[in-house]
């Protein structure tokens, strides 16, 4: 383990974030994965949305961007394009990426746009409150499902994967050291990387359906996991949300990998061949 | 040796964008503003330059902004729902600072409008439209010649003052071809660079004039960038003596720069009794009832300005002074003759002329209402 106060802007301490939350583990296994790329700080830029996981990006002593809602892989387009030499990386959550955000992280896959992107899935809006999520489990309870969620949600690996991300892979944030090896490849990749990173948030996911605290949700979702390569049996789905759908097959581990042409924006002397 | 070409306005704006040094330009098909993007994607590769087509009119100004952030002079363009669009980051250029262009082609609205006709129905959403207290800089050229020089102009007050450029020009002025001389070259600014050494950077460090150096992401200088009310070091903040203090002076950097950002074409103004005030096309076609107005005798002039907002009261107030009417010509049904209403002399009566049917005014239609506001004073 490497102390990565380093790589923290220890001046904007203390973090909004509840205790409990997961944020806190992956700030600090990407942080790891950065120091394990040996990464030059001021070539690493972190661009966030709106939400809490978006937060993170203050705390990191790096080029950080805070935008707007949803819309981080758009401007993480423009900063890589203008920048290849940057690494880039984007941090946003299950609301943030996937609903008000959804299309420009499809089409950043779509492109093969050469960045990272770390989708950190607690199942519901943390920031505003706990509302109900694109990924809410279906019977689950947020402020604005009182009676259980009866839409149905993302898989967000299944939706990246069919948008053309090169590279999709799911992580616990109960398994932090396999979080930081698999960003670590995410970052290697060359394209578009894109890491489901599945944690909890006790604030309200937690209180809302009696999932316990931080630890006790973690431990619940670590039995969840399926690794595609140990699979686990029967230990899914302990059922401590009032009747939610199960999640089929919380696969974790490397998802897709394939090598396809990255795309850097129409450049070069040519500009008939686009 | 200058050039002289036969082109229409939106190919003027590509051209002046690159002579201004732009190098990065994401955009969205719509009409009449698609043409700005179809040469951009023809000249930015030969300058070094990247161009991308996003997904919509958020995500091209999102990228505009990223690329800005990184230090590329960028740019988008679009036109009326995609303008709408572009509100929420408009927004968040003009709080964090970033220098970007965005062109907005006019056509008739609301919602999708009439998508081939001229309009100048966007002039308040150009300068109100996006949410919170922000400054605004609207340019409003009435030619093909006046689009290249004033798309340059716009990067260089965006660069000067980082913040968000708007130039904004109706169908007409888009779609025009006319014979003009392009300058060989061009005065270039750049954005404020910092001189001290990354670690006791600021990226909002408050400087006497108002506007903090900027570094681009990867040049040495690790700073954050946020929407959120923030402090010098950039950090959101809850204090609300700070957020005020930002507000105040994201304004005070422009408003104490007037004299940099105005500009107004002033047409025998010294001894008017009746002035037209007119912007963009309408400009053009009032310049030429001041004159068949003058051949009449009639003592007309004409106000235009060429930055649209801040809108130039002063001045107004002064040349209106003795005045007996204003007329606003404009193609909507009255947005800046309020603007002018609040700026003219008490003793000035303003009444619009306005057209909202996605016809062009006309000098002839002018004329007529020159000589009836302004006709009994030969
Ligand atoms: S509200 Fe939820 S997601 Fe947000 S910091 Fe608290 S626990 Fe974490």
């Amino acid at each position: 383990m490497t102390d990565v106060r380093k790589y923290l802007r220890e001046w904007a301490m203390p973090h909004v974030l509840c205790p409990g939350c997961a944020h806190g583990i992956v700030l600090k296994s990407f942080l790891e994965a950065v120091d394990q790329l040996q990464l030059d700080q001021d070539k690493v830029a972190m661009v966030a949305g709106i939400g809490c996981s978006s937060r993170l990006a203050g705390y990191a002593d790096l080029c950080t961007m805070h935008g707007t809602h949803g819309r981080a892989p758009a401007f993480a387009t423009g900063l890589k394009l203008a920048r290849p030499d940057l690494d880039v990386v984007v941090v946003s959550g299950d609301g943030d990426g996937l609903a008000i955000g959804g299309n420009h992280l499809i089409h950043a896959a779509r492109r093969n746009i050469d960045i990272t992107v770390l989708l950190l899935n607690n199942s519901i809006y943390g920031m505003t409150g706990g509302q109900v999520a694109p990924t809410t489990p279906q019977g689950a309870i947020a402020s604005t499902s009182p009676g259980g969620n009866s839409e149905a949600s993302f898989d967000p690996c299944r939706l990246l994967t069919g948008a053309g991300a090169s590279f999709v892979a799911r992580v616990l944030a109960a398994t932090p050291i396999e979080m930081t090896k698999t960003i670590v490849e995410a970052m290697s990749h060359p394209g578009f990387a894109f890491i489901e990173i599945v944690g909890d948030c006790p604030e309200y996911f937690g209180r809302y359906n009696k999932a316990g605290g931080g630890a006790e949700m973690l431990n619940f979702i670590a039995r969840q996991g399926e690794s595609v390569a140990v699979p686990l049996t029967s230990k899914r789905f302990v059922n401590h949300v009032p009747a939610p759908e199960p999640r089929p097959g919380l696969r974790t581990g490397v998802l897709n990998r394939e090598i396809r042409p990255v795309y850097s924006g129409v450049r070069g002397a040519v500009s008939d061949e686009a | 040796m200058a050039e002289t070409r036969l082109i229409q306005g939106n190919e003027a704006c590509a051209l002046g964008a690159i002579a201004a040094g732009c190098r990065f330009f994401g955009g969205y098909p719509i009409t009449p503003s698609s043409g700005i993007a179809e040469q951009m994607v023809r000249l930015l590769p030969g300058v070094g330059g990247v161009f991308i087509q996003m997904e919509d009119e958020i995500a091209s100004l999102a990228a505009v902004i990223g690329a800005s952030l990184g230090g590329s002079k960028a740019m988008t363009a679009t036109s009326g729902p995609g303008f709408s669009l572009m509100q929420e980051h408009i927004g968040f250029a003009a709080m964090a600072e970033v220098p970007c262009v965005i062109v907005n082609v006019m056509r008739g609205g609301p919602s999708t409008g009439l998508p081939t006709s001229p309009s100048q129905g966007d002039v308040m959403q150009a300068r109100w439209g996006t949410h919170g207290d922000h400054p605004a800089v609207v340019l409003a050229p009435s030619s093909v010649g006046e689009v290249h020089e004033l798309t340059v102009r716009a990067f260089n007050l965006a660069e000067r003052f980082r913040t968000p450029v708007i130039l904004t020009y109706d169908e007409v002025v888009g779609h025009t071809r006319e014979s003009v001389i392009l300058p060989d070259r061009v005065d270039v600014v750049d954005r404020p660079r910092p001189d001290e050494d990354p670690g006791s950077f600021l990226p909002k460090r408050v400087t006497p004039d108002g506007v903090p150096p900027m570094a681009a992401f990867g040049d040495g200088y690790r700073f954050h960038v946020t929407g959120l009310a923030h402090d010098e070091r950039g950090f959101p903040t809850q204090d609300n003596a700070v957020a005020g203090a930002l507000l105040t002076r994201l304004h005070n950097k422009i408003d104490d720069h007037l004299d940099e950002v105005a500009d107004v074409e002033e047409y025998m103004l010294d001894d008017a009794d009746v002035v037209l005030f007119a912007y963009g096309i309408v400009g053009r076609s009032a310049h030429e009832a001041v004159r068949r107005a003058r051949d009449r005798g009639v003592r007309a002039g004409l106000f235009r300005p060429r930055t649209l907002w801040p809108f130039p009261s002063g001045r107004l107030a002064e040349v209106t002074a003795g005045v007996d009417r204003v007329i606003v010509a404009e193609m909507n049904l009255g947005q800046m003759i309020s603007e002018v209403a609040g700026a003219a002399a008490a003793t000035t009566e303003v009444v619009g002329h306005l057209r909202a049917d996605g016809k062009p005014i006309t000098p002839s239609e002018l004329l007529e209402t020159v000589l009836a506001q302004g006709g009994d004073r030969p």
